[in-house]
Parts: structure tokens; sequence; C-alpha cells
């Protein structure tokens, strides 16, 4: 039990640590899967090839041979960042071919009729897009984003290995001083449930509010 | 194309447009293509000294050997986490309150936990060797998504079915195992085996903790002075074979999932993947 209390600052640091992963990862995830998904359902042969490409390389990388190869590879290049900021992109990357997948299925799930409604109307594209289009498939993308995103939260484990600053990694500390490595382990398992069970928590009052209703 | 709701049909003016769009698109793409290339030749990846040692017969056999590791984690993986999965779906839809507790407890618990938090207590804390405790931790979160899985499953068979086994007098044993098991596995499959892609992908966590497997046989040629250290060509050879095999699996589940439209068999049965209806820890679909 001393565990957490003789080191709440260190698991602090850690779940801070996680929790920023996971939200600047999120955002770049959400961003660049829009942008794919929006390639991905472009009128545009090559868009949707690349859209495509993206899509099916990244959903069967594995998350630790990515980040094997952004973490110690992009350096080679010549492109030195933060560890952090490493993490968020290839966390950011690889999830957002996930939030690509929802995205587009989501678009896929309004039916045509919709779209030609809107056109008949004499709306233009963007307006379609925006008015009609946008709204409906939101209410349902929010179940499926929700659950990419606690995905993400729970990945962002990896990062701890890759000498990131989050959660996971505090054990290694603690383990050197010589606290029980069992409850040790127990509190960081509770941290990772207080993060994943908050984005649900966040996910379902959207869903109640604007989901779809079933 | 002409299935979505965002546009019509292209006309001539519109196509042409469309062409033009995608020829800068294309050649936006080339560009960026050409710009990794040349980074890649100008910080010297391509030197005859980087690539010498996939020449050697013994850093060929280690890679070979990180490999076959590496299948042998999944293999086992799969395997108990198939058999873990079909335990805990039974607990799930028992009759017996306590065992129904105690299974939705556990499969919650570790559909909610990183699967490296449970590789790593298994490693450390119960001072494992790297193999059992990869592949105890990838059975026990594989096994509890699969359970979900075979669950929803059993329960997406047409009401109908378990009614008409019942009042042909079957115990609930016979009509689990003859009639509601057989056709929630088979409409089941694709979501089984891109659970299994989950897995393998899962296996180069193993990387993590010093499993000799092909991550980390590629790590060790990386860090090699002699050799320039190669860290660019390891990594191009190692993400074809990864990604081509994980990709092998899910075109076997997509291959799958478009023969069983097809078929009469898997009629009865409702399949709605990618949907989660709760949103629990984990709900639902795949998981990344």
């Amino acid at each position: 039990m001393n565990v957490l209390t003789d080191n709440f600052s260190l698991y602090g640091k850690g779940l801070l640590g996680t929790v920023e992963l996971t939200v600047y990862a999120s955002l770049l995830a959400l961003v660049l899967g829009f942008l794919m998904a929006s390639f991905r359902v472009a009128p545009v042969g090559s868009l949707r090839v690349f859209g495509t490409v993206w899509v099916t390389v990244l959903r069967n990388t594995p998350l630790t041979l990515l980040f094997f190869a952004v973490l110690l590879g992009l350096p080679r290049f010549g492109v030195v960042l933060p560890f952090q900021l490493f993490a968020v992109l290839a966390l950011g990357c690889y999830t957002s071919a996930f939030i690509c997948e929802a995205v587009r299925s989501g678009i896929n799930t309004v039916p045509t009729g919709q779209g030609e409604a809107a056109r008949s109307l004499g709306m233009t594209f963007g307006q379609t897009l925006s008015l009609v289009v946008l709204p409906q498939a939101f209410r349902s993308v929010i179940p499926p984003v929700g659950s990419t995103l606690i995905a993400l939260a729970k990945n962002s484990a990896i990062a701890g290995s890759f000498s990131v600053t989050e959660l996971l990694g505090t054990y290694k500390t603690l383990n050197e001083l010589g606290y029980s490595v069992v409850w040790s382990f127990v509190w960081i398992a509770v941290g990772y449930l207080i993060v994943t069970l908050t984005i649900s928590a966040v996910f379902n009052v959207l869903e109640k509010r604007w989901g779809v209703p079933r | 194309m002409t299935d979505t709701a965002l546009y019509d049909i292209p006309g001539p003016r519109a196509r042409r447009r469309h062409l033009v769009y995608g020829l800068a698109a294309t050649a936006v793409i080339l560009g960026i293509i050409a710009w990794v290339l040349y980074l890649l030749f100008d910080t010297h990846q391509f030197t005859a000294q980087k690539w010498r040692p996939f020449e050697y017969q013994g850093i060929q056999e280690m890679l070979l050997r990180g490999l076959g590791n590496t299948l042998k984690a999944f293999a086992y993986a799969a395997v108990l986490s198939l058999a873990l999965g079909g335990l805990l779906a039974a607990g799930r839809l028992s009759d017996h309150r306590i065992l129904r507790w105690v299974a939705t407890l556990f499969v919650e618990f570790f559909r909610a936990m990183p699967v490296l938090v449970m590789i790593f207590f298994v490693f450390v804390a119960l001072k494992v060797q790297p193999l059992p405790a990869l592949v105890t931790g990838l059975t026990l979160y594989n096994g509890s998504v699969l359970a979900e899985v075979f669950r929803s499953g059993v329960n997406s068979v047409d009401r109908g079915q378990r009614e008409a086994a019942y009042a042909l007098g079957m115990r609930k044993t016979q009509v689990m195992s003859h009639v509601l098991v057989p056709q929630a596995l088979r409409a089941m499959l694709p979501t089984i085996i891109s659970q299994l892609v989950v897995a393998l992908k899962d296996t180069s966590l193993g990387f993590l903790i010093t499993y000799e497997e092909f991550l980390h046989a590629g790590k060790l040629i990386a860090s090699n002075l002699d050799y320039g250290l190669p860290f660019i060509p390891v990594v191009m050879i190692i993400s074809p074979i990864y990604i081509g095999m994980c990709m092998l699996l899910s075109w076997l589940a997509t291959w799958v999932a478009k023969r069983q439209r097809r078929s009469l068999k898997t009629e009865a049965v409702e399949v709605a993947p990618a949907e989660p209806g709760t949103l629990l820890p984990g709900a639902g679909q795949i998981h990344p």
C-alpha cells in the first residue's frame, strides 16, 4: 500500500506522461485519420491508392516495429526530436489507420439518397458534406473511434520501453528502490484503468448526446 | 464509387477536372517518394558496407531463427488464447451466476489492461522466462477479447434456432454444441482471424522483454559497428516480412468473410462486426 503514498509524485508523473501521450497522439490520429478517410473516398484515383496503401500498411505493422523504426531510424536521417515527440508520431500514425477506417465506414453508412436529395436541393459539394453527410457520419462513428482511442491509450505503454516517461516505465524505478513489484504493478494497473475508463466515459456521454439511437 | 452519398457519377467536365487533380496528386506523391529516396542515398544507406551482413550465412540463420521464434510464440499464443477464449465464453454464457460473474470480471479486466503491462508483470514480478511471459500476456489479452467474440457470436444466432433445439428436447449442452456454436463459429471466423492478426503483431512486444524474436535479431545486426550500424537496411528487410505475414492473415480473414457472404450456412446468424453496442473499455471490434 505504501508504494503509492511514498511515490505519489513518481506515479503522478508517469500518469501525466501517459495522458499527454494519449492526448497528443489522439489529436494527430484524428486529424491524419480524417485526412486519409477523405483521401479514400475522393474521386481522385491516386489519392485513393495513397490512402489505401497507408491504411493497409499501417494496420498490418506491429506497433513495436513502428516505434523501432521511428525512434531509432529517423535519427539516422538527421531528424533529431525529443523522444516524446517521436512516440506521439509513431502512435498517431499507427492509430490514424484505424480512425480512417472508422470514419470511412461512417461515411459509407450514410444512404446515397441523402446526398442525392442534398444535391437536388441545389447544395454545393461543401454544403452536402458539412450539412448532410458528415453530421450523420459523425453519429455512427462515435463508438468505433472511442474504442480505437482506448486502444491508443493502452498502446502508449510501449513508449515507456523506448525511454519516454509514462506510467508503465515507473516500475523500473520502483524496482530499483526495492518496493514490492506486485504492488507497484497493481497501482500501474489502476492508473491505466483510470485513463481507459475516463475515455470510455467521455465517449459514453458523446454517444448519449449525439449517437444513433438503437 | 457509385455507392457513396458524396458525389454524383461525374460528367465529362468533372472527369477532366478529376484527371487534373489526379495528375497533381500523383506528382506530389512521386515527389515525396523521390525525396525519401534522395534522403536514403544522401545518408549513405545503400553502401555495400551496410548491406554486406545480409550475405553472411550466420546472419541469415540468425534472422531465420528470430522469425522462427516469432512464429513459435504466435502459434502458442494463438492456440492457448483460442482455448482460453472458449473457456471464458462458456463461463460468460453459463447458467450459474457465480461463474458468469467471475468470467465477466476476468474478461473486462484483461481487456482494459495494456498487453504490455501483463507481459511485464509476468516477466518481472513472477520472474518467468521471456517466451512463457510473452505467451501468457498475449493469451490473457487475446483470450479475453476472443471470449467476447465467441459470446456475441453465439448470442447473434437467430433466436428461432435455439428455441427449435430446446423444443426438440435437447439439453443446454447439446443446444450449444450441436446448434449454436457451429453456426456462431462459422460466422465469427473472419473476426477470429483478425484477432489472430493482432496476436501476431503483438508477438513483437517480446522484443521489449529481450525475447529473441525477429525484431531482436534485427536489433543485433543494426547495432553492429563493423557494418556501419546498418539500421535502415535492417528495417527495410524486416518490415516487409513482418507486414507481409500480417497482411496474409488479414487477407485470409477478408477472403473468408467474402466467401461467407455467399454461403447459406451462415444465414441464421446476423453478423455485426465492428459495431460495438456498449462502450465498455475496449468494447466490440478488433483492437489495434
